[in-house]
């Protein structure tokens, strides 16, 4: 068949361009000068000298830098983890209901991820709060002395853990769904005729089956997480966000607050190279994933 | 299967179901419990027990929200911006996306590897170079300067190429033959077809654009320039500690997304399983 490959061109640059235009201004120019602004000492707006490796090598000793990467590593640990159990564990429940029922069960489940941040940060921060919070009302009920979950050094990340998690879960529950339903039922029928109970069938059938879905949620959870900040920050205010200080917060309040370019840039750096890391791991993970399902 | 076996079968997936249903609403309790609340006069949201239906309903807290502060105003904003993002991403993302998939170019593997690879990139980390970007353009505390960050998303160009890789070739071959114009193929032959992909794409852009806090929250200093979702956060003072008025706000702030969920449900399950990078 002829094709006209000049036109074809033409209309491909054509139609690529804009896309190409915002990609680099938005970016590809973005990502250079992070990495350029890092090795300056410049301020938010303008222009700073050229300073080597000096605002990395300013990490190493920086006590509040420690922190922000700890409590990161913290919180991804309280989350990643227990909430792709919980999700799964919320799946498999759904995925025995049928029709209408089961759609009314997984929106209960699914309602909180379509809220803005915000809206969760109000609602949790009005059922967590200290003198009039319906949660205060049940601990008082069960006689257990009240929190002050947000203003608490040693409860701020994990009750904002626990937030996140029934934030975000319902996207996990989505795939978790998908994967149970693209296991053909006809293997579990025949595992009905073997007599195996419920544990067994799960542990030999469900599980190695659905380990593609559980390694992606469990990689889409880590990157997400690793950029925490919004939840943070908002449970923050009014509190102590140097107590609670994560990596993205850390470089908000380097540049937007202290006003040194530079420093948050190379805080800012630090964190790209981490995602990007995990994100070349979570992408071979899938491929071998992906080799040994063939 | 014996007859015992199948009843403690039964017995056991009884007692699931009904964990599962527990669990759900407890889940979705601070959801009612944020409303509920919200309807409820200022002395009796704070009583030192608990009420789950307001004595008196009341929405007194909303008249209150939407007169006192700048609620108005946010709401514009967050419909200007997202209505912009989703316009804006949809229709360049489907260009891209339909190139991609159906034109033969230079560059178009290293394009596509390109797309796949800006999946890596933290838009967080890219937070002062965006501000100062737009603020060199002098975007800072405009709707322009709200959305120009939010333009790329990676994942809506690959559904579409995945979509209009689907399509049988005779069909843009006999386009083709016809002397139709390659611009007529896609807006005639293309679109159409997928018009089901693109109201999902178009619904869960609008969610996350709606939903988005942090770049919001960066470029605008002006309370009257910011989103709901940021001004429902930054103005406490104005509230005091009247905790029903800005649970309305809040309630306000998540109305259209929740709505737009549950009128489109199936939808907007598909779309977010499909960006997830698997065919529901």
């Amino acid at each position: 068949m002829l094709r006209n490959f000049r036109t074809e061109r033409l209309v491909a640059l054509v139609l690529v361009a804009p896309f190409m235009a915002i990609y680099l201004l938005t970016f590809v120019y973005p990502t250079v000068q992070m990495f350029r602004i890092s090795f300056t000492d410049a301020p938010l707006i303008g222009a700073g000298r050229w300073v080597g490796l000096d605002n990395y090598l300013r990490l190493d000793n920086d006590p509040m830098f420690r922190r922000a990467l700890w409590n990161t590593a913290y919180f991804v640990l309280m989350t990643v983890v227990p909430g792709t159990l919980i999700a799964l564990l919320i799946a498999l429940g759904v995925s025995r209901l049928k029709g209408r029922f089961q759609s009314i069960v997984l929106a209960l489940f699914f309602l909180p991820y379509i809220l803005p941040v915000s809206v969760v940060y109000l609602i949790w921060d009005w059922t967590l709060n200290f003198q009039f919070g319906i949660a205060m009302h049940v601990l008082d009920w069960l006689g257990i002395p009240r929190v002050p979950v947000f203003k608490s050094r040693v409860w701020f990340l994990p009750a904002v853990a626990g937030v996140t998690i029934w934030w975000t879960a319902g996207f996990s529950i989505l795939l978790f769904l998908a994967g149970l339903r693209s296991i053909p039922a006809e293997i579990y029928e025949a595992a009905a005729l073997d007599n195996s109970t419920r544990w067994t069938t799960f542990r030999r059938i469900t599980w190695p089956l659905l380990w593609p879905i559980t390694s992606l949620v469990f990689t889409i959870q880590l990157i997400l997480q690793l950029k925490i900040f919004d939840q943070v920050y908002l449970f923050s205010i009014g509190g102590r966000p140097n107590d609670n200080m994560v990596l993205v917060y850390y470089v908000f309040q380097k540049a937007f607050q202290q006003n040194q370019g530079g420093r948050a840039a190379a805080v800012a750096v630090t964190l790209f190279v981490l995602v990007v890391v995990v994100s070349v791991l979570q992408f071979q993970l899938l491929r071998f994933a992906e080799r040994r399902r063939r | 299967m014996n007859v015992m076996a199948a009843q403690r079968w039964n017995f056991w997936g009884g007692i699931i179901t009904a964990l599962t249903l527990v669990w759900a609403i407890l889940w979705a309790f601070p959801l009612y419990w944020g409303v509920i609340s919200s309807l409820k006069p200022d002395d009796e949201v704070v009583r030192p027990y608990i009420e789950l239906w307001p004595e008196t309903p009341t929405l007194e807290n909303y008249i209150s929200a939407l007169t006192t502060t700048q609620i108005g105003a946010w709401y514009v904003n967050s419909v200007a911006v997202a209505v912009g993002v989703t316009v804006i991403t949809i229709f360049i993302s489907m260009l891209c996306g339909y190139a991609i998939s159906q034109l033969r170019f230079p560059g178009r593997i290293a394009l596509w590897w390109l797309i796949l690879a800006s999946f890596m990139v933290p838009i967080s980390a890219l937070i002062i170079n965006h501000f100062v970007l737009v603020a060199n353009l002098g975007l800072i505390n405009s709707w322009a300067g709200i959305m120009l960050p939010q333009l790329i998303h990676p994942v809506i160009i690959i559904v579409y190429k995945q979509f209009f890789d689907q399509v049988p070739k005779d069909f843009r071959e006999a386009a083709v033959m016809d002397n139709a114009s390659e611009f007529g193929i896609l807006f005639k032959i293309y679109m159409p077809m997928n018009w089901g992909v693109t109201t999902a794409l178009s619904i869960v852009c609008f969610i996350w654009t709606w939903n988005a806090f942090l770049w919001p929250f960066l470029s605008v200093t002006r309370t009257e320039m910011m989103t709901i979702t940021v001004g429902i956060t930054q103005v406490n003072d104005a509230f005091g500690v009247y905790y029903a008025r800005q649970l309305s706000a809040a309630v306000l702030a998540g109305l259209p997304v929740a709505l737009a969920y549950l009128f489109f449900q199936r939808r907007v399950t598909e779309a977010i399983t499909l960006s997830a990078g698997i065919k529901g």
